[in-house]
């Protein structure tokens, strides 16, 4: 049910060309996104799915089209080939979903690999109760660090991006 | 019960979904989306209470704050055709 609705915000958001109407429509696409994410189980990824696809980019792309105009171009010539390229894509992606374990097998290989020893010993080995924050912060600590390290310089150029505009308007003497 | 429920709000996202493609005006299709959004609340709400986990409330609430935000831009987008500056000023001139 959530998968067809999917289908279908994603058809129309092909065919439309008034492109608020397509930025509304993403926004429900992210939303069924984030449904059925909940419905996976995956609670977290839900929640930044909302979040990002709902929230923030609607808002970006709302204020892209206050820059640019607000009806897309008819296309010069109709050109099978992305369509071509897109289904062999698709194909292969399915193809490849074929050797995969049933959804929920529980002798996948990802839950026989580090799981259970995660499960089984960190309470013991980091003394942190909740098992997803011990392997964050503790097993795969390297690897936050170096996201923290991303994140931090994308902060920095947003903030030196921002700054640098506010003060040499500053300079020119206006208020704020 | 919560089986009804949870059919009842599907079947209204299908209404809002089919109202946001049709939708003949720009207004039709902020309040499907709107509408959607509070589907979607709903029926995480309602799911959650399925799978005996109410904690999926906590969910749904930032949700709707997340929704809320998406539709004040949009609202200011229409309002004011930009959404950099306070408004007022050029609150005589609607965009359609």
């Amino acid at each position: 049910m959530l998968l067809s609705f999917l289908a279908t915000t994603a058809i129309a958001v092909v065919v439309l060309r008034d492109l608020f109407a397509v930025v509304m429509l993403f926004g429900i696409y992210s939303l069924l996104t984030a449904s059925i994410f909940l419905v996976l189980d995956a609670v977290d990824v839900a929640f930044t799915e909302a979040a990002v696809g709902a929230g923030i980019s609607t808002v970006l792309m709302l204020a892209t089209l206050a820059l640019t105009a607000r009806t897309e171009k008819k296309p010069r010539q109709w050109s099978p080939l992305p369509l071509v390229v897109v289904m062999i894509t698709g194909a292969t992606l399915i193809y490849g979903t074929l050797d995969m374990p049933r959804y929920g097998d529980p002798s996948a290989a990802i839950h026989q690999h580090v799981a259970p020893r995660y499960i089984n010993e960190s309470p013991h080995e980091t003394g942190i109760p909740n098992i997803v924050t011990s392997v964050l912060a503790s097993y795969r600590g390297y690897d936050t660090l170096g996201e923290v390290a991303v994140i931090f310089t994308a902060g920095v150029g947003v903030m030196v991006l921002l700054g640098a505009g506010t003060r040499s308007r500053k300079k020119k003497g206006e208020k704020s | 019960m919560f089986v009804a429920a949870g059919l009842t709000i599907l079947v209204t996202m299908a209404l809002a979904l089919i109202r946001a493609l049709l939708g003949p005006t720009v207004y039709d299709r902020i309040l499907a989306v709107n509408m959607f959004g509070t589907k979607t609340v709903l029926l995480i709400a309602v799911f959650g209470f399925l799978t005996g986990r109410p904690d999926f409330l906590d969910i749904a609430l930032a949700y709707t704050l997340i929704n809320f935000i998406a539709i004040i831009a949009v609202l200011k987008f229409f309002e004011y055709g930009d959404l950099s500056r306070a408004g007022r000023s050029r609150a005589k001139r609607v965009r359609r």
